[in-house]
């Protein structure tokens, strides 16, 4: 196989249109908006839906950070019509990355309890 | 004849093919991005293990007793939502913008390429003024670098982004010059997906950065 034929089947993928990327942006925009609003009634305790909002505050940050952070990458990276090697490069070294996030907050917890 | 052939050689050295048919660039790039996840999970992590532990103020979202002018006296929350949550929002947008330029640049749209391409710079460039005046607002309410674990391992993370926002904006300039000297035909427009890939990296960083920062308590 030449190297053209290759390049044609690995990358030749339509990229989205200005239109899905306005939705995309648009959507991304929303997520911020509902971030910063679950942060706000999670800290305002006179807020409508505190005390629903308050105890699961992280958790709703990290699933839209999470989303946000997916939609960049498959719409705006191009990953989703991309060829899937570029999705291993970037996948399992977040894989990895999370890993090692949780790794040192269990570490670090675990030398706390047991030093003092 | 003879020119197209040189012409098509000259195109198959541009791309620099590798065995799996893919750009030797592109794959850099991305194993290159898959690195920089590494060594910005080092820096959260960091930061999420000394979240709370700081033992004078000032502190993130809440008013303590700092050192300031040489006294002890109280001091308020050190972050300002609205002013980031604006940073964000216009980050997020570069994206949007840069992906349009990229999107003229392969279309051979000059116009396309060159009004979008400009807005991201203009993102780029709001986005580290924002972060240098929100760095000098703190150290002016007393916030140092070793002020306590709180300001040493803020500054360490929104500081490397800072720096690779930076870097971002940098390469973002050199696009446009190549540009706007007509050095960016669509048969080079992978030089400009590069620079929009390594900017949508340092977007997602922040929208890690941004709640885990920001936003939790």
């Amino acid at each position: 196989m030449d190297a053209h034929a290759a390049h044609g089947h690995a990358e030749d993928h339509a990229h989205p249109t200005p239109g899905l990327y306005l939705r995309i942006a648009i959507i991304l925009f929303v997520l911020t908006a509902l971030e910063v609003a679950a942060f706000e009634v999670g800290r305002n305790a006179g807020a409508p839906l505190h005390a629903l909002i308050e105890p699961i505050v992280v958790e709703i940050l990290l699933v839209l950070s999470a989303a946000k952070f997916a939609l960049v990458a498959m719409f705006y990276m191009h990953l989703k019509q991309d060829s899937k090697i570029f999705t291993n490069f970037f996948v399992w070294p977040l894989v990895i990355a999370a890993g090692v996030i949780l790794a040192l907050i269990i570490l670090h917890e675990y030398w706390i309890k047991t030093t003092f | 004849m003879a020119t197209a052939v040189a012409a098509d050689a000259g195109h198959v050295d541009e791309h620099h093919y590798t065995a799996t048919g893919l750009d030797n660039r592109k794959l850099a790039i991305w194993a290159f991005i898959g690195s920089e996840c590494l060594f910005f999970a080092s820096l959260i992590s960091t930061y999420l293990v000394y979240k709370g532990k700081s033992l004078v103020g000032p502190y993130p979202h809440a008013e303590s007793q700092c050192m300031l002018h040489g006294e002890m006296q109280a001091c308020e929350a050190i972050f300002e939502i609205p002013l980031v949550t604006f940073g964000t929002a216009v980050l997020l947008f570069s994206s949007f913008f840069v992906v349009l330029a990229l999107y003229g640049a392969q279309k051979g749209n000059r116009r396309m390429l060159l009004g979008w391409l400009s807005a991201t710079v203009l993102c780029g460039l709001f986005f580290v003024g924002m972060q240098v005046y929100e760095f000098y607002h703190f150290l002016h309410k007393g916030l140092g670098y070793t002020t306590n674990l709180f300001g040493s391992t803020f500054y360490t993370l929104t500081g490397f982004h800072g720096s690779h926002v930076t870097l971002g904006v940098i390469w973002l300039i050199t696009m446009l010059v190549l540009a706007l000297r007509g050095k960016l035909p669509p048969e080079k427009s992978l030089n400009l997906e590069l620079a929009a890939l390594y900017w949508h990296f340092v977007d997602v960083v922040w929208i890690v950065i941004f709640p885990v920062v920001y936003l939790m308590r």
